[in-house]
């Protein structure tokens, strides 16, 4: 019996259906049809999300560490450079081809993109371009390496061409070490910018706290109100949730634009506190155009993102859980703390999620009641992508951000659980 | 029994939710030390409601409730020291069993050592020591059950409470559970108030039953006198399966009563007087299925009616019989599966035969 069941091996490796079709075909052409009608139902949003999400940020990731402006505009100097062996001042070929290039771009008017590029690294480098592009017009002919130092004594600096070779190769970490307000320095080591010019690093950190911070607010302002809305009957949690979307409904600006009614210090709440004898007349707090008011203005606004999630966790938590919790001799604190509250981590943890995430990137509120010293990272990631038009810096800024957002859930998803996470 | 010696007593408790309505009329009950006493009704009944003022978490609106002597309205529940047990257990679903276990004794601050010793009595006693480190959601609903009583248990109480502890288990874990509580009752001699709609579920358990309806204890009675001796048309119907007659009340004395029919059968029934006052007197007459005899011998029975069956159903132990009895379509008569039992079949005309003192005349 043993000899012959392992003498057709083959008929055991291999569930069959009952036509002797292996099974797992034809489970899956019974399922094609299913899978189709799926998978045609999320296209529209997959595409979508593919055109107007994935590629723009795939995009940005790119442009924060690819430059290749030099190797566009001078092509064949790029190349020389990335042989050249970096040592001293290179060679004649390299000057006349250079020469040769720039004049070219000069013509094309593309001057100006590779000197701001190296101007990035080397302040005073658009002058020289532009300078030596114009001067090179009179030189006729070769050998160029002595004319182009006559032009300009840079080009005889040993350093110069070394910061070129580096910043022609197009992939390049510059953008992202000015994020972090570090620089190469002329010998291509990594160093820290001057102090007066450090204003990434601290404006990171003030972004991370202060979210930390509004989020922390969010979470003690939203409990009770959630717990509220979990526990009051019915006809009155209506009235409460009506209470909480009706300005989560009403415009972004309205609402930022009414704390400056509130705040500013001719404002409703310093006019009260004056009133009462608080503050005096003509010693009034400053709380707006600065961090308290990027602080009460994003709580505020943030505040329903909190509280629907924790709600919608509160709701399915049986109200005879802390009745137990009360019968097996828990005082009603030691109940909610130990029995209601771990239950509402989940809660709590998609809140948190959801309002870390919205005030790290959170633009418009600091930027009108933020003023100076609340300002946070997207303020100065908008300020490069509209005002000094440094794309890959605002790229760097903004890949640094999606990278700690990313960071920060995996760690979440490692203490909490991802699967733990109710939205509403 | 007096109110002196009850562990835990109802002394002429009412509520209402809403001012208007009493959930709970008038309730007046004593329970004994070591009692299991079952609060068995409809839902609606106040049943839930009288165990909720009991653990403390509705005030009563009017009245008091003792425990062990001392009034204890105003008592909040977690200084009560009852033992009790929810309707889906409550287990806290982010505490391992044992957590769980250890609760009680915890928030009473035992120490450590303590703590780990009872947890492992406890849930040894309910033989699931081996699943302290699991979450209860993980379980079966039959061991989260025993979990729940081993919760309730461990602190040892004086008095359990449990609120349809085995409404959410299948019908042969309900009944394998229904003996384990009722060991552990017995091996324990605590207290035990339990409430539940199920009627054989109470008839197993309990010590006495306090049938509940509309507010009212119906009838407080251990669960043979429950059963066969009802004393209203409510307990009756509610309590096991029972064949009903509307009729008048034509002569009556102490030991007997005649009633009249209506439907105009006029067929005159011979029963004993329980809940009726006097002759003219509109009554309910109770008959259980199991004695009623299938043609009787002549003599045999004191009432005979004749009847056309109607439906035949097999049990297997017994075969349930539907017939037309008067104008009673629903007469329900349970002939045993046993040797020569009688063999109907459907459309038969036969005669069906009782006792008089089997044959109850109730309220109308």
């Amino acid at each position: 019996m043993a000899q012959h069941e392992s003498a057709t091996p083959a008929a055991d490796d291999v569930m069959r259906a009952a036509d002797g079709k292996p099974l797992k075909d034809s489970l899956r052409r019974s399922m094609r049809r299913a899978k189709t009608k799926a998978l045609l139902l999320v296209a529209p949003l997959g595409l979508f999300i593919l055109f107007s999400f994935a590629l723009p940020i795939a995009d940005m990731v790119k442009r924060s560490f690819y430059s290749p402006e030099i190797q566009n505009v001078l092509p064949e100097t790029a190349e020389l450079l990335g042989d050249w062996d970096g040592d001293g001042l290179p060679p004649e070929q390299i000057y006349a081809t250079f020469a040769k290039e720039l004049a070219q771009a000069d013509e094309n008017r593309n001057v100006g993109v590779v000197s701001q590029r190296v101007n990035y690294v080397m302040p005073g480098a658009r002058s020289l371009f532009s300078g030596t592009a114009r001067k090179l017009g009179n030189v006729d002919s070769g050998p160029y390496k002595p004319a182009m130092i006559e032009i300009d004594e840079d080009w005889g600096d040993p350093e110069v061409w070394s910061i070129l070779k580096r910043e022609a190769y197009p992939i390049t970490m510059a953008y992202y070490l000015s994020a972090v307000d570090l620089r190469y320095n002329a010998a291509g080591e990594i160093e820290a910018v001057a102090s007066y010019m450090q204003i990434y690093q601290k404006l990171f950190w003030r972004t991370l706290w202060m979210s930390v911070l509004i989020t922390v607010m969010t979470i003690l302002l939203g409990f009770p109100v959630s717990y509220l809305l979990a526990n009051l009957p019915v006809r009155t949690s209506n009235l409460l949730m009506i209470l909480v979307l009706l300005p989560f409904w009403t415009s972004l600006l309205v609402r930022t634009s009414s704390w400056i009614v509130i705040l500013q210090s001719e404002g409703v709440l310093n006019d009260v506190l004056v009133t009462f004898g608080i503050f005096s007349n003509d010693n009034r707090p400053q709380m707006i155009y600065n961090k308290i008011g990027t602080i009460v203005g994003m709580t505020h606004i943030l505040l329903p993102f909190m509280i629907l999630p924790l709600y919608s966790v509160m709701k399915g938590i049986p109200p005879s859980y802390l009745r137990a919790a009360r019968s097996l001799g828990a005082n009603p604190v030691v109940a909610f703390v130990r029995v209601y509250v771990p239950q509402t981590i989940p809660g709590i943890g998609a809140g948190s999620i959801l309002v870390f995430i919205l005030s790290i990137g959170y633009y418009i509120t600091p930027a009108l009641i933020g003023g100076s010293s609340g300002q946070l990272i997207s303020n100065f990631i908008a300020y490069h992508m509209q005002q000094s038009l440094n794309w890959h810096l605002a790229a760097a800024l903004g890949s640094i951000l999606l990278f700690v957002v990313l960071g920060l859930y995996y760690i979440y998803n490692k203490l909490v659980g991802a699967d733990a996470l109710k939205l509403g | 029994m007096s109110t002196d010696d009850a562990f835990v007593s109802f002394s002429e408790v009412q509520k209402s939710y809403d001012g208007e309505t009493l959930v709970v009329k008038n309730l007046n009950l004593d329970i004994a030390r070591g009692e299991f006493v079952t609060m068995l009704g409809p839902s609606g009944s106040g049943k839930t409601t009288c165990l909720m003022m009991l653990a403390g978490f509705e005030p009563a609106t009017h009245g008091e409730i003792y425990l062990d002597g001392s009034a204890i309205n105003k008592l909040a529940p977690h200084k009560r020291g009852i033992g009790m047990v929810f309707q889906n257990y409550a287990l806290f679903p982010h505490m391992t069993v044992g957590e769980n276990v250890a609760f009680p004794l915890q928030v009473r601050k035992y120490s450590k050592s303590e703590v780990d010793e009872r947890v492992k009595k406890a849930l040894d006693m309910v033989r699931l020591g081996a699943f302290a480190n699991r979450r209860p959601a993980q379980l079966s609903g039959g061991q989260q059950q025993r979990v729940a009583s081993a919760r309730a248990l461990v602190f040892e109480p004086k008095l359990v409470l449990m609120d349809e502890p085995l409404g959410a288990l299948d019908k042969n874990l309900r009944e394998e559970m229904q003996y384990e509580i009722k060991h552990l009752h017995e091996d324990l001699g605590i207290t035990m108030v339990y409430v539940t709609h199920d009627q054989s579920e109470a008839l197993t358990m309990s010590n006495r039953i306090a049938v509940f309806d509309d507010g009212i204890v119906q009838q407080l009675a251990d669960p043979p006198t429950l059963y066969e001796e009802p004393i209203n048309a409510f307990v009756a119907y509610f309590i096991g399966e029972n064949n009903r007659f509307y009729g008048k009340v034509t002569d009556m004395n102490d030991e007997r009563c005649t009633v009249e029919l209506e439907g105009g059968t006029e067929a005159k029934i011979a029963c004993k007087p329980v809940n009726v006052s006097g002759v003219g007197d509109r009554t309910t007459l109770s008959l259980r299925p199991e004695r009623v005899k299938v043609n009787p011998a002549e003599g045999e029975c004191d009432n005979v009616l004749d009847g056309t069956v109607r439906e035949l159903i097999y049990l297997g132990d017994h075969i349930r019989t539907r017939a037309s009895v008067g104008d009673n379509d629903e007469f329900i008569v349970k002939i045993p599966n046993a040797q020569g039992h009688a063999s109907l079949k459907r459309g038969d005309q036969v005669c069906f035969g009782w006792a008089a003192e089997d044959c109850r005349a109730l309220d109308a």
